[in-house]
């Protein structure tokens, strides 16, 4: 299989990502979608690693996957909380910065 | 101790310090000892180096008590040292500010005996001996304008002590600004000096005289804006108008401040300059036509004031006229002479008066007195001497050291300046008595309330009238006219290292007699005509009145020069002022400081549109972004 062919899929799945975080409305969602992100750099960073021979990009693997846990106990934990306050999870009620 | 002469003025200093930091919990009882005792001690120390003076005093500046504490300002070449010294001109003006200072500290003990700011008035008190110290022991014109500034603090908080009552705090106010107009002119002159000297320290001034460093026109010019800033301290025509109204301050105030020291600075800087002046002979003359003229027109002011304080406040106004009369005509001496023994009789006229006020419960309006003569047993015997004193009877200090100046005038050829001194002799003696006659004698006019209350002074109030009352008695046998033999002038002779030398003038015995007999016959005559209006036959002056009314309305409103004042300089400021306020400050410079701020907030309103909140917007926009730089980069 080509290279090419790991970093289109990657594109992909990032793009799909970032589309459904503008599309969709509840947070649970959009957190999904934002993990398919990071997935889709996962991707193209672990292709990049063994078309290259050397074990640079895994390293940066394992920092997002560590970044990515941390993100969703934070995130989940947000999600939660926010819930609690308003009794539902829809991003565009939390407005509270709007100018 | 005269080698510790420059702790002078730090006694009351320090006593200020002590009483401002520490005063409200200090016993009334030892700021009563304190801060006479801190002036007393100054006395001694200037008594001390006034006495071992004539042993050190050569006819060279740079040979008396001299003493730099630091160096205060160094600009290249240009050197102002913060130094004191002890000359004989400094002597004496150090003697009668400690002296007469002492004397009305230990008054003030009895009159402000009652005050609830007790401690503030004596620490304003101390301060203002500090600062008149400094004045006068100043080597240079700078630190000379620090003391001249101090006094002039110090003269509006005191004038303001009060300040509750408006009039008071007005009073301040006016003393202030007017002051600050002469201080202007005088500044200017100090920095001319320094532009064109290269120094402000006085022996180096006088030599560059000697050597003729300054073009006759620049001394002129520079002896004239001095000569204003003494216009305005010492209350000189035109800028005498604070004067009367400062006696809206505490009456030892009046008597220390604005009779016997402060007011006389202006005397002091003129003969401490004397070598400019002498040198300048238009500002001279300036200096004398004004002195005279001063002594005729505030006289003639006091002649119908009904305010006790406000006759004697014009009295000091005529009487510093005189003095100015003295310097302008090249008698240094004699001028000085007059401020020394004025500043013994002034100020027991003034305290004198503070004790006739103590009796009638604080009343000053001299028709509501009259016949007070058996009820104050200390006080009319006082008052009488000091106003014999003033109005130049024989043998009597005031005598000798006006008729000093008259002679003087009269040698120089000055006719009709020695004239007009005359006619302010007359006037002055004619108010004065005026005075005696209105409070002391003739019918009892005061209220039964008044009477009921009525008594004399405490001792320690009595105690200094009865002191100055002395020493304005024996002060002129100092200084006597050399009719009573040669060489009887101590205080001339004690003054000549300071005085520039200048050809001598004599008259011959017959003519000094003459002119001593015609100051005599003048004083008399004035004492005669107020007896005659006063006592003898009380309506005439109501006739004359009625007579010329014109002429009253104009003496008792002072010449309308407040009104014209008011007019020509206050109202148009007023105005303008306001007409700046209105139409420039508010409009433009408030406009443009809130103009900015309501363009931030429109520009941040405006912005803020774009924080919609939205967790998603921004999202778009910045997936947005990044493929544009992404863009921007690959291709």
């Amino acid at each position: 299989m080509p290279p090419v062919a790991f970093f289109i899929l990657s594109c992909l799945l990032f793009s799909l990502g970032g589309l459904a975080f503008i599309i969709k409305r509840d947070l649970i969602t959009q957190f999904m979608a934002i993990e398919i992100m990071l997935n889709a750099a996962n991707l193209a960073l672990i292709a990049a690693a063994k078309f290259s021979g050397t074990l640079d990009a895994q390293i940066i693997v394992f920092f997002v996957i560590t970044v990515a846990a941390a993100e969703a106990a934070v995130g989940l934990a947000i999600i939660l909380l926010i819930y609690r306050q308003k009794k539902n999870i829809r991003s565009e009620e939390v407005n509270l910065l709007k100018g | 101790m005269s080698a510790y002469f420059w702790l002078i003025p730090f006694f009351p200093g320090l006593s200020t310090l002590i009483l401002v930091i520490f005063g409200r919990w200090l016993p009334k009882k030892y700021v009563s000892f304190q801060a006479p005792f801190a002036v007393f001690l100054s006395f001694l120390f200037g008594l001390s180096s006034f006495l071992s003076l004539p042993s050190t005093a050569a006819h060279h500046g740079e040979e008396f008590l001299s003493k730099t504490l630091f160096a205060w300002i160094y600009a290249g070449s240009f050197q102002v040292d913060f130094t004191l010294w002890f000359d004989p001109l400094t002597a004496i003006m150090v003697l009668v500010v400690t002296g007469v200072g002492f004397i009305i500290h230990v008054y003030s003990i009895g009159y402000m005996a009652d005050d609830r700011s007790y401690t503030r008035y004596f620490s304003l008190l101390n301060l203002f001996t500090f600062a008149m110290l400094i004045l006068v022991m100043a080597k240079n014109l700078v630190l000379m304008f620090v003391g001249w500034e101090g006094v002039g603090l110090c003269s509006y908080l005191l004038i303001g002590f009060w300040f509750e009552k408006h009039a008071a705090a007005n009073a301040g106010k006016k003393a202030f600004i007017v002051n600050r107009i002469g201080d202007a002119a005088f500044i200017l002159g100090i920095f001319f000096i320094i532009l064109n000297l290269k120094t402000a320290s006085f022996p180096e001034i006088n030599q560059a005289i000697a050597e003729a460093s300054l073009s006759p026109g620049l001394a002129t010019l520079i002896a004239l804006l001095l000569f204003v800033g003494a216009t305005g301290k010492s209350a000189q025509i035109p800028l005498y108008v604070w004067l009367p109204d400062a006696m809206e301050g505490p009456t030892p105030v009046s008597a220390l401040i604005h009779a016997a020291t402060m007011v006389t600075a202006g005397v002091y800087m003129v003969t401490r300059l004397n070598h400019l002046f002498t040198f300048a002979p238009l500002a001279s003359e300036v200096v004398a036509l004004i002195g005279a003229l001063t002594a005729v027109y505030a006289g003639t002011i006091a002649l119908t004031q009904n305010d006790i304080k406000r006759v004697l406040a014009y009295s000091t106004i005529s009487q510093i006229g005189y003095m100015f009369l003295g310097c302008g005509v090249g008698a240094y001496a004699a001028g000085m002479f007059h401020l020394y023994t004025h500043a013994f009789f002034k100020s027991l006229l003034f305290l004198a008066a503070g004790s006739v006020m103590h009796a009638l419960s604080g009343e000053l309006d001299m028709r509501k007195m009259g016949g007070l003569k058996k009820y104050l047993p200390l006080t009319y015997p006082t008052f009488l001497i000091g106003a014999i004193t003033i109005a130049g009877v024989p043998f009597f200090s005031g005598f000798f050291s006006k008729d000093a100046i008259l002679t003087q005038c009269f040698a120089r050829g000055n006719y009709f300046l020695w004239a007009l001194g005359l006619l302010g002799a007359i006037i002055t003696a004619f108010y004065m008595f005026r005075l005696i006659f209105l409070t002391f004698h003739g019918e009892e006019r005061f209220s039964q309330e008044v009477r009921h209350h009525l008594h004399e002074s405490p001792p320690i109030m009595t105690g200094p009238l009865v002191v100055l009352a002395f020493f304005s008695v024996v002060s002129g046998y100092v200084g006597l006219p050399v009719v009573f033999g040669k060489n009887l002038n101590w205080f001339e002779r004690f003054l000549e290292p300071v005085i520039k030398s200048h050809e001598e003038h004599h008259l011959t015995l017959n003519t000094e007699w003459m002119l001593i007999v015609a100051s005599v016959a003048v004083a008399l005559t004035g004492i005669a005509i107020a007896y005659w209006l006063y006592l003898k036959s009380p309506a005439l002056p109501h006739q004359l009145v009625a007579r010329f009314p014109g002429v009253y309305r104009l003496l008792v409103n002072k010449y309308y020069v407040d009104e014209i004042y008011n007019a020509a300089f206050v109202q148009p400021l007023v105005k303008g002022s306001e007409a700046i306020y209105y139409n420039f400050d508010l409009p433009v410079i408030d406009g443009a400081v809130n103009g900015s701020g309501r363009l931030m907030n429109f520009g941040g309103k405006l912005l803020s549109l774009l924080q919609s909140g939205q967790v998603r917007d921004y999202a778009l926009v910045f997936l947005l972004g990044v493929a544009i730089i992404l863009g921007l980069v690959v291709f």
